[in-house]
């Protein structure tokens, strides 16, 4: 593969619609809001719930419990133990995917209209009845800590840790949401079920639904399917508070290929200058082969399989971030390269040329974001979170349009922070000290 | 490079049904150029987008000995200068057309493509028609390109004990054919490559009669047709494409162990492989009775596997069984367990045999049988969403000599599969001598 898109990273939603896409906003007979597109030309549902707060919402003291929690939720509901409950799901056809993150948990589920009914009510029991039976409890446990070791001797998941814990003090960004072997190993069933009251509340609830299905029929679906749930839930988090430890943090790991990230401060979502640094970091390095990164650290240099930055606007906090993997003699320069060319930005902001060309890249390819049902039910969860209008899809594009080279100079000028920003190495660099200082 | 049994799975809590499946009412179309270059046409008019690929009959299996990783190698360089165009022209040339680019290659196939919106499929057609035969390498491209596969191969293998070790695996399961090395190749004959290995190469197996042209999204098949015969029908047909034989595996006659040992190791496990039957043209029903074997021994939380290891009596923290039936010559079927924080490799593979053994006596649970049919029915249904995942169950299967009545059947030849073929099937994948059993390891000795 020539180029690994890098993570799944885009938690900034940049994200854009198929040309027409017609969003219907559907209130339930019990006062539950979804976005909806109605599609009936194949006759399934894709569906997703989220609730906003996620991982970041474990109690002091029980970090991982929420994540534990979450990989309960299918092992076992109401009267099914866990291998009923995927037998069930199984001769359904249906799929309920449980995933936690910083921000929130969601629910990803699609299921055939010949056996809708059927799927809700299972769904139901797993996001309302979790058996949270001793021995799930275990084997899942298992499952946790194999992967928290495997994180320690991962180099990639070693900067990550690193790096969250220099940005982010004590909030729970700071920390793996997967916990520590430690806290891990001293949850108790006690500590999932609070876990579970904590985050699965209607007062956070977002849904996004395509398909097969009418606003009448979902507005009844989601009663049945979300209606019990407690009215409240654990109150959200604090924002965090961003340090950025300027210079370098090596972390010593004896593997041939140096890992590195490196971030700054970044900035929101909804700040009137979040499209000009859209643009400013597809030309810097945005992920395509064409940015600067990319092709003064790969193309000229062949110092890398892949650079990349990324604005990372959390719920709670922002950041602009990037990363790049170089062998042991080489990973020097690649930093100084990526030092370089920060500054080079920052000064002087991006040609018009490069002002075009992002552009065109960046409203060209919104449309083709759009391409299937279920990536557009979680498009219409993000948009929600965001508190995005109903109506923004068509107009996203002009506000691309509108950034002038001014803007993206100023924005340069007054986002991107040469000094500051901090890097974390993990590997063996030839010539690479730490010099970070908190 | 698109190869991974990947442990992310492995350590997943999710475990995601593998079938992987074809379907019915797809607005598929199917055309062969003059010069013998194939056209599989998925229409999906949901959304005014398009992807195109181009598939070469051409992977890693296909190089000549000494330079492994030469297919990849070129799949980089197909991205530099052509007659027509700069280096790098191609993909910044998709970028400001707001698509997107990339290539991967396999054992068996190298492929290109590019999505971008309805109306700029005539310049990706003009573009890609135009690397088949004409690109221009310069020395610099071969010695900075080489950098970055070399850095390709430290940050997906050498950085990754998990990743030496099926390497490893591989190597010791073929014994004499070309699927024993790395699609990325070797490092020291990576180090070695050059611009004659890279052209060399790609003359001869870059021509309309070793390629596959596989368009999908909002287009109609005769506009793509008349596109396809003005942009790939005129390039001449190479009369001198070797046919595709490669060496065959001799009887495996002997069962191979490993130990691979390294201190990033984390969590130590257990591989089982066997030889194993791939899907062949018109004869995909042993091919299918595997996918069916490995779904119900080892596909998740109601396997026959999660029942015994994880469920009745907690030995594995997660045990699977893996077969992939897309390939040109011989597969293998895979089984993986690892073992819970207090057990011995030796014990999880004990357990695991123990597992099999008990499921060749026991048989095949009728109802789990039928539950995993009503999901590949249900798959004929969901895959209608994504036009290019159909494109690439096409692209992927003629690049290995399937055909479109093949894709098209495999279906109703998973539906026809009955206990009996998969206890056949098992009976006769279960060979120890043409097996490899490897324990990764931390590098003390905790056994």
């Amino acid at each position: 593969m020539r180029l690994f898109y890098a993570l799944a990273l885009t938690l900034l939603a940049a994200f854009p619609a198929r040309a027409e896409v017609n969003i219907q906003q559907v209130t339930s007979p019990g006062g539950l809001t979804a976005w909806l597109v109605e599609e009936h030309s194949i006759p399934f549902v894709a569906l997703d719930v989220r609730f906003r707060g996620g991982a970041s919402l474990d109690a002091p003291g029980k970090r991982g419990a929420i994540n534990l929690m979450t990989g309960l939720l299918e092992e076992g509901a109401g009267d099914m133990d866990a291998r009923t409950f995927a037998r069930e799901a199984e001769g359904l056809a249906s799929s309920f995917r449980f995933n936690v993150g910083d921000d929130s948990l969601s629910v990803s589920t699609r299921f055939l209209v010949e056996n809708q009914d059927a799927s809700v009510a299972l769904l139901k029991q797993a996001l309302q009845n979790p058996r949270f039976d001793p021995e799930a409890i275990e084997r899942v446990r298992g499952q946790v800590l194999s992967g928290i070791r495997s994180s320690a001797k991962d180099p990639n998941d070693i900067a990550r840790k690193t790096m969250d814990g220099l940005l982010y003090g004590e909030h729970p960004y700071a920390t793996s949401l997967s916990g520590t072997e430690e806290s891990v190993a001293a949850l108790t069933r006690d500590d999932l079920i609070a876990a579970h009251a904590a985050v699965l509340a209607q007062d956070r609830i977002y849904i996004g639904a395509v398909g097969d299905i009418t606003p009448e029929a979902l507005g009844l679906l989601l009663d049945e399917l979300l209606g019990d749930l407690p009215e409240t839930g654990a109150p959200m988090p604090p924002r965090a508070t961003v340090t950025v430890p300027s210079g370098i943090t090596v972390v010593d790991f004896p593997t041939p290929q140096s890992v590195a990230l490196f971030a700054q401060k970044g900035i929101s979502q909804k700040d009137d200058d979040f499209f000009a640094a859209t643009v400013l970091n597809q030309v810097l390095g945005g992920g395509s082969f064409e940015s600067r990164l990319m092709d003064e650290v790969r193309e000229k240099r062949g110092l890398t399989y892949g650079v990349y930055s990324y604005l990372a606007p959390m719920d709670l906090a922002e950041t602009y971030q990037g990363s790049v993997s170089s062998a042991n003699d080489r990973i020097g320069e690649a930093v100084s390269v990526i030092q370089d060319e920060w500054s080079k930005m920052a000064g002087q902001g991006v040609t018009e040329q490069e002002l075009d060309d992002a552009k065109t890249y960046i409203t060209g390819s919104y449309p083709l974001r759009f391409d299937g049902n279920q990536t557009i039910a979680g498009i219409l969860v993000g948009m929600q979170m965001l508190d995005l209008p109903i109506d923004y899809i068509p107009t996203r594009n002009e506000k691309v349009e509108a950034v002038t080279l001014d803007d993206v100079k100023r924005v340069a000028g007054e986002l991107l922070d040469p000094e500051g920003l901090a890097f974390v190495v993990v590997g063996q660099p030839e010539g690479v000290e730490t010099t970070a200082t908190k | 490079m698109i190869r991974l049994p990947a442990l992310a799975a492995l350590f997943s809590l999710v475990m995601p049904a593998t079938v992987a499946l074809a379907a019915d009412n797809e607005a598929v179309t199917h055309f062969t150029l003059d010069n013998g270059m194939e056209v599989v046409v998925v229409e999906d008019h949901r959304a005014p987008s398009v992807q195109q690929m181009v598939w070469y009959r051409a992977g890693s299996a296909d190089e000549p000995k000494g330079s492994s990783g030469v297919a990849h190698f070129l799949e980089h360089l197909l991205f530099k200068a052509t007659d027509k165009m700069e280096s790098g022209e191609f993909s910044a040339t998709v970028a400001k057309n707001g698509g997107r680019d990339n290539a991967f290659t396999s054992y068996d196939y190298t492929a290109y493509f590019q999505r971008v919106a309805a109306d700029r499929l005539e310049l990706m057609m003009r573009m890609e028609s135009d690397r088949m035969k004409n690109i221009r390498l310069t020395p610099e491209n071969i010695a900075t390109e080489r950098d970055v596969i070399i850095e390709e191969r430290n940050q997906r293998t050498e950085n990754d004990p998990s990743a030496l070790f099926r390497e490893q695996l591989n190597a010791a399961q073929y014994l004499n054919h070309r699927y024993g090395t790395p699609i990325i190749g070797w490092m020291h004959e990576m180090r070695e490559l050059d611009l004659q290995d890279a052209l060399d190469f790609y003359s001869l197996y870059y021509s309309p009669n070793n390629a596959i042209l596989v368009v999908s999204g909002d287009v109609e098949p005769d506009s793509v047709r008349t596109l396809a015969e003005q942009y790939y029908g005129v390039i001449p047909a190479n009369p001198d494409l070797p046919e595709r034989l490669r060496t065959q595996e001799p009887p495996q006659t002997a069962e191979r162990r490993m130990i691979f040992r390294d201190p990033r190791v984390a969590q130590e496990y257990v591989s089982r492989s066997y030889l194993a039957q791939e899907r062949d043209p018109g004869d995909q029903k042993t091919a299918a009775a595997l996918t069916m074997l490995a779904e119900i021994l080892g596909g998740g939380t109601t396997s026959y596997f999660a029942e015994k290891l994880q469920f009745d009596a907690p030995v594995a923290t997660y045990a699977a069984a893996f077969y992939r039936g897309l390939s040109l010559d011989d597969t293998t079927f895979d089984l993986v367990i690892v073992p819970q924080a207090d057990v011995t490799l030796q014990e999880a593979e004990d357990a695991m045999d123990a597992a099999v053994a008990s499921f060749m006596k026991d048989g095949v649970d009728p109802e789990q049988l039928e539950r995993i049919k009503s999901q590949i029915r249900a798959e004929q249904i969901y895959s209608r969403d994504s036009a290019d995942s159909v494109a690439n169950r096409y692209g992927s299967a003629l690049a290995i000599s399937l055909t479109v009545q093949d894709v098209q059947e495999w279906p109703d030849v998973l539906e026809a599969v009955t206990a009996e073929d998969i206890m056949q099937a098992a009976r006769d994948v279960f060979n120890r001598e043409a097996s490899v059993t490897g324990w990764l390891m931390r590098e003390e000795v905790t056994q």
